[in-house]
């Protein structure tokens, strides 16, 4: 008959009408600044520099290779490498950014610079809430702003962060092991040429 | 009229007549010549404030109750619950730039809201919102209502012409064909009342309906023709007031915002409050008409105000305005035409020809089996036949494909 339909729409608006004041699980609105969701973990804004240690200067990964500036496609990466070197995490010293910009306000959160990095030291922040009111200073961040911890990078992508980290550890003991078999081999070669040469000098001369 | 010993209560009376009493009250401080004009003017500033603070609070209500249709929280950030909203769009409104494009015709542009609110609130005038509360009572109330709605069209097409920009012009378009469509079923559907009460006179029109069989009212919705007739006046006055699904001449996926497009700030907003207004003295109307106006619902309620239950209905009215709105969608300009020429217009006339059969049939049971079989008849054959509408297949091309 003519105007069922309009009468079943009716009931069905006021069951939601009136739902929505029994049912709390028929509101899905949150409530933004009071309330939010938790990111999700493979969210990602803007890239960050992650350091290890309590030192954010001192514990940088970042070892100023620059690939990131290379390969980011709207190039708001600028890094200046230093002219002196420090150790890095396994004690080889490395060069490291005197300087590293990111313009956020040209960057499209392509996670390019993340791929590339053979040192996980540029990684995705969740941080969205960036307003500021200086259009260009404020949206340009240094290396102070860029830098946050090893314990932050957990705190936002923890699986990412253990698989980085395992694999950090692993490349250490692989490295210290075989800097452990070099000074074997070299204390093994000490030990014989400190045996070995009398006999040759002698026989040399 | 007043029955029961609790209405017959002296402190119920003059809470019925407060607001007479307060007028008779504040007049009595001037010279006796100076009387009626400031009893007026008196009337004329309680309707101009009133009204509007009711337009403030149904924004408000409106998009809480639409937010909830929707399984939304609605406006919550403005005071408690969200309810100083209105305080906030009026701020907002009133400190906006007021644009006239450089090619409108400006005085008809700055014109067209005024008109519109203008002649919106005379039509109050004629409305009995409670009992002695009535601010002319005009022999002719009805149409001089009628004369006055009529002269909103005016309005919209002014502001839609003078804009000088084709959606706006559009949308004039489209609401004039609109309303005068559906004015005649207005009128028509009115003039079933008339034909059984025999008077033009509002307050005359709510007296016919203030009479109790045992508890329940004589109210014109509770016979055949009063139910039929109040359907048609309501879907005319959906179109009318150009109200959600006939919302076509403000349709924003096609209109950008109809006949108001070139409106900022204040207009806009008068605009707003011309809309909203008409959707209060249509609905006071169709209360006045078919529900009754300000009498009560049980002759036992009859010692409530009657200014109580007018507003009650209107208010009451505008919530099935809002739930419409939060349900049903936008018709197609042809589907709106048709439905006012082919269905709507036929039915009221048909109403019209019963309302005369059940007046000439006198007291009885027979003319209520007789005008129901007719009507309901009608309804089913006609919403059949009428708005079943040809069912049209896929479209084939003859050359393309």
């Amino acid at each position: 008959m003519l105007g069922d339909g309009i009468l079943k729409g009716m009931a069905e608006t006021a069951r939601n009408f009136f739902g929505s004041y029994i049912s709390k699980e028929r509101l899905t609105t949150v409530e933004y600044p009071e309330h939010r969701i938790p990111t999700a973990e493979n969210a990602r804004v803007f890239p960050f520099l992650v350091y290890d240690g309590a030192d954010g200067e001192a514990g940088l990964r970042c070892v100023a290779c620059q690939i990131c500036e290379k390969e980011c496609p709207p190039k708001c990466i600028y890094i200046d490498k230093s002219t002196d070197k420090k150790p890095d995490y396994v004690g080889k010293p490395q060069f490291y950014p005197a300087r590293f910009d990111i313009d956020i306000s040209v960057c499209m959160s392509c996670q390019i610079c993340v791929e590339v990095c053979p040192f996980e030291a540029i990684k995705m922040d969740t941080q969205f809430e960036l307003a500021t009111t200086d259009r260009f200073g404020g949206l340009l961040y240094d290396r102070k702003e860029l830098a946050r911890s090893n314990e932050y990078y957990h705190s936002i992508h923890p699986t990412e962060a253990t698989e980085v980290d395992a694999r950090l550890a692993e490349e250490k003991a692989k490295v210290e092991a075989r800097a452990k078999a070099a000074a074997e081999a070299a204390a093994a070669k000490a030990a014989a040429a400190s045996a070995a040469p009398p006999a040759k000098t002698e026989g040399g001369s | 009229m007043i029955a029961t010993s609790a209405a017959a209560n002296p402190f119920f009376m003059n809470l019925d007549q407060i607001f007479v009493l307060l007028r008779n009250w504040l007049v009595g401080f001037l010279p006796v010549a100076l009387r009626p004009a400031a009893g007026v003017v008196l009337a004329v500033i309680a309707i101009v404030c009133v009204f509007p603070g009711l337009f403030a609070l149904t924004t408000v209500f409106e998009r809480k109750g639409l937010g909830r249709i929707q399984n939304r929280l609605g406006p919550n950030r403005v005071g408690p619950f969200g309810f100083f909203q209105p305080i906030a769009d009026g701020i907002k409104s009133l400190t906006k730039e007021d644009i006239v494009p450089f090619s409108a015709n400006a005085v008809v542009h700055f014109l067209a809201p005024l008109v519109l609110v203008v002649t919106v609130f005379m039509g109050f005038a004629v409305l009995p919102m409670g009992r002695n509360m009535v601010l002319v009572d005009m022999d002719s109330g009805l149409l001089f209502f009628f004369a006055m709605g009529a002269a909103t069209e005016l309005s919209v097409f002014m502001a839609g012409w003078s804009s000088r920009n084709k959606y706006s012009v559009l949308g004039a378009m489209r609401a004039v064909a609109q309303m005068i469509s559906y004015e005649v079923v207005l009128l028509l559907s009115s003039v079933a009342v008339v034909m059984i009460t025999g008077s033009l006179s509002l307050p005359r029109i709510v007296e016919a309906q203030n009479q109790y069989s045992g508890i329940f009212p004589h109210w014109y919705i509770f016979t055949p023709w009063g139910l039929a007739a109040f359907l048609m006046y309501a879907i005319a006055a959906t179109a009318e007031t150009n109200r959600s699904p006939f919302d076509l001449p403000e349709g924003e996926s096609e209109l950008v915002a109809g006949y108001h497009t070139e409106y900022s700030g204040f207009k806009f907003a008068l605009f707003f409050l011309g809309e909203y207004l008409a959707m209060f003295s249509i609905s006071g109307l169709g209360a006045t008409l078919f529900l009754g106006g300000w009498s009560a619902p049980f002759s036992f309620l009859q010692f409530v105000p009657s200014w109580i239950w007018f507003f009650g209905k209107v208010m009451l009215s505008i919530f099935v305005f809002i739930w419409m709105r939060g349900t049903l969608p936008r018709l197609r300009q042809d589907q709106l035409m048709n439905f006012a020429w082919k269905f709507v217009l036929p039915f009221t006339l048909l109403n019209l020809l019963v309302t005369a059969l059940w007046r000439f049939m006198g007291e009885g049971w027979q003319r209520w089996v007789v005008c129901t079989i007719i009507l309901a008849a009608a309804y089913i054959v006609m919403g059949r036949l009428g708005m079943s509408g040809r069912h049209i297949g896929r479209r084939s091309y003859r050359y393309a494909e």
